[in-house]
């Protein structure tokens, strides 16, 4: 079956996007990558150092994994769009996850300016994916900035309580024809499977796999979980009944007629 | 509501009458909430609290894992001069402490900041005593265009400044302020500065705000614990960090616990501070405000540091010198308190490592 998902020019059969952020070791970076099959792998430039090999994070990713610097630490568009180019220049990688955060206690992304950020950077060339707080007409003016992909939050960064925006990632699904990518709160393969299930388009993990005991059996659930809910969600899941059927319908006098 | 309004009505509150009053079952409820209060924090302090501290620390180890990972940023400080015009009874900088005073020439920093990244680091926090002829903000800007070729992030611990002041040093570079109020209780504090700017609590007490406000990104507070009773004066410092929180929602709010070290001087603190006390203060601040970073120095001794290292701990110096010149000098001088902790950078990567945490070097890259 062709399933693949496209965002620009890529063609990617795994739908799981992997966070690099909050592990212990590099080195068990790319044991993650292998184990999950992710092939998008989100890194921050304000973490890469590029003057020692050992701890640049770019020295960890193969060449068939797609790199996605994001703009950790930007508090809005401008620095956003500093970040994006100088990752680009660093990097070689034209793909970029904004993230544009203007509060520190909750980690909340800031819509309005992620969305000045994704028309500066779309109209550079990158293939731009903007985190953001799950609202439709921001993530329709992200569209129409010329997105990629609409990546709404789940919770919180780093809380791990799953999808509390539900039913707000649900209207996205339903409104908006980019690929939606849940970034954000999951903390079990059941939610990523849950979101999945729903119709995302892919999930991205961080925390919930750098901070498991053993985030490669994490990671591996991880890939595996998005992999079922994908495949419920093509297979069409039978729908769901509240009651069973009632012995004594109310309109069942119709059938005699 | 500028901060010092807020402290003055915090004053009046007797954290004593309601710490002693908490009860074991108080406590064991706020291990469960996700927001804590006030009084919450409050009650984290007390004696019964003291007691509970396994429970709280592995709620706390959870709350820091979630938030940062494992993950610890280590930065060394670099001092630049210690001249100083102020007379705190308790530091060895002390304008009255006859000791042999320094500053470094430019071309001194840079063969220090050469020497300090030859250890990886590239988060560096620059140091003064307040002398605004030896080292004013023209010469501390000076220096900061110098460490900017080496370091990817530069914070100051200096004098505090008007807003145009830190906005100055934020367009050459500086992109984290380091200020510690050193007592909130306003009556010790002004007995412990007798003379020199220092005196003005409150000119000291809005500097964070004041950097803010010029759009620093990152803010440590603190207080010198030893000058006043721990659990109060933890308490105002959770508080003014939680205000710089919401005040300055895109400012990254870190606090640090340091305690009175043996310095020139015959300063004996009048409230020493258990190693079990500090670690209360860390774990109840970490469930109080569970996104600001808590920093321990080397201060502490290498035992109690690495015991720190999965408690809540998110900062950490290494390598460390208080004495100006002390990355490339051998000849030594006077240092501003005792290091207790002696190892250096590389030691300390693996210590961190040995605990399963990542040794931080880099965690912001210079946009300016």
């Amino acid at each position: 079956m062709d399933d693949k998902l496209k965002i620009g020019d890529a063609q990617l059969d795994s739908r799981l996007f992997v966070g690099t952020g909050k592990f212990a070791d590099y080195k068990l970076i790319p044991e993650v990558i292998k184990a999950s099959k992710t092939q998008v792998v989100t890194v921050a430039l304000r973490r890469v150092d590029f003057d020692i090999p050992a701890e640049n994070m770019l020295e960890y990713l193969s060449s068939d994994v797609i790199m996605m610097p994001n703009t950790s630490g930007a508090r809005n568009t401008e620095e956003a769009v500093k970040i994006a180019r100088i990752a680009r220049a660093a990097s070689g990688s034209n793909w970029v996850k904004i993230e544009v955060i203007s509060d520190q206690k909750y980690l909340l992304p800031d819509n309005f300016e992620t969305i000045k950020a994704v028309e500066i950077l779309a109209k550079e060339g990158f293939v731009v994916l903007p985190y953001m707080s799950p609202d439709l007409m921001a993530a329709k003016h992200m569209v129409d900035a010329g997105a990629a992909a609409i990546m709404p939050l789940g919770a919180p960064i780093g809380t791990n309580r799953g999808l509390k925006t539900r039913e707000l990632v649900k209207v996205l699904i339903a409104e908006i024809d980019l690929p939606i990518i849940v970034d954000a709160g999951i903390g079990r393969p059941s939610e990523a499977a849950e979101a999945m299930e729903m119709g995302c388009a892919a999930v991205l993990v961080n925390t919930a796999i750098a901070t498991a005991d053993d985030p490669v059996l994490m990671a591996e659930a991880f890939g595996q979980a998005v992999e079922s809910g994908r495949k419920a969600f093509l297979s069409g899941p039978g729908a769901t009944a509240e009651l069973a059927k009632a012995s004594s319908p109310l309109t069942g006098f119709l059938r005699n007629e | 509501m500028p901060f010092y309004d807020k402290i003055v009505e915090l004053q009046n509150i007797d954290t004593e009458a309601i710490t002693e009053s908490v009860t074991a079952s108080q406590v064991a409820k706020l291990l469960d909430k996700s927001e804590l209060r006030y009084e919450d924090y409050l009650a984290l302090l007390s004696p019964v609290a003291a007691h509970m501290l396994e429970e709280i620390a592995q709620r706390a180890y959870k709350v820091t894992l979630h938030n940062f990972g494992r993950c610890i940023l280590l930065y060394t400080p670099l001092y630049l001069a210690d001249y100083c015009v102020n007379y705190c009874v308790y530091c060895g900088f002390n304008a009255s402490n006859q000791i042999q005073r320094r500053k470094l020439s430019l071309p001194e920093v840079d063969l220090e900041a050469q020497e300090i990244v030859k250890t990886g680091l590239k988060h560096i926090l620059i140091l003064t005593g307040e002398s605004r002829e030896h080292s004013p903000v023209s010469y501390i800007r000076d220096c900061v265009c110098i460490l900017r070729k080496y370091f990817s992030s530069i914070a100051i611990e200096i004098y505090p400044l008007s807003a145009d002041e830190y906005a100055e040093l934020i367009a050459a570079g500086v992109d984290g302020l380091t200020i510690y109020q050193e007592v909130y209780d306003e009556q010790i504090y002004s007995r412990l500065h007798p003379k020199g700017p220092k005196r003005d609590y409150r000119f000291r007490l809005e500097a964070p705000e004041r950097a803010g406000r010029a759009g620093i990104r990152t803010i440590n507070i603190g207080p010198l614990l030893g000058l006043g009773n721990w659990p109060r004066e933890v308490f105002l410092a959770g508080v003014h960090a939680a205000y710089l929180q919401r005040r300055f929602p895109d400012v990254e709010v870190s606090i640090s616990f340091p305690r009175m070290r043996p310095q020139c001087g015959d300063y004996e603190p009048e409230h020493p501070v258990s190693d079990q006390e500090l670690v209360q203060s860390i774990l109840a601040l970490r469930l109080f405000l569970p996104r600001v970073g808590i920093t321990i120095s080397t201060r502490e001794s290498a035992i109690l540091r690495d015991n720190l290292i999965p408690l809540s701990v998110t900062k950490m110096s290494a390598g460390s010198s208080t004495v100006v010149g002390g990355h490339t000098d051998s000849i030594g001088g006077i240092g501003q308190f005792e290091i207790s902790d002696n190892r250096t950078v590389d030691e300390m990567r693996e210590v961190i490592a040995g605990h399963g945490y990542k040794p931080i070097l880099k965690d912001w890259h210079d946009l300016t």
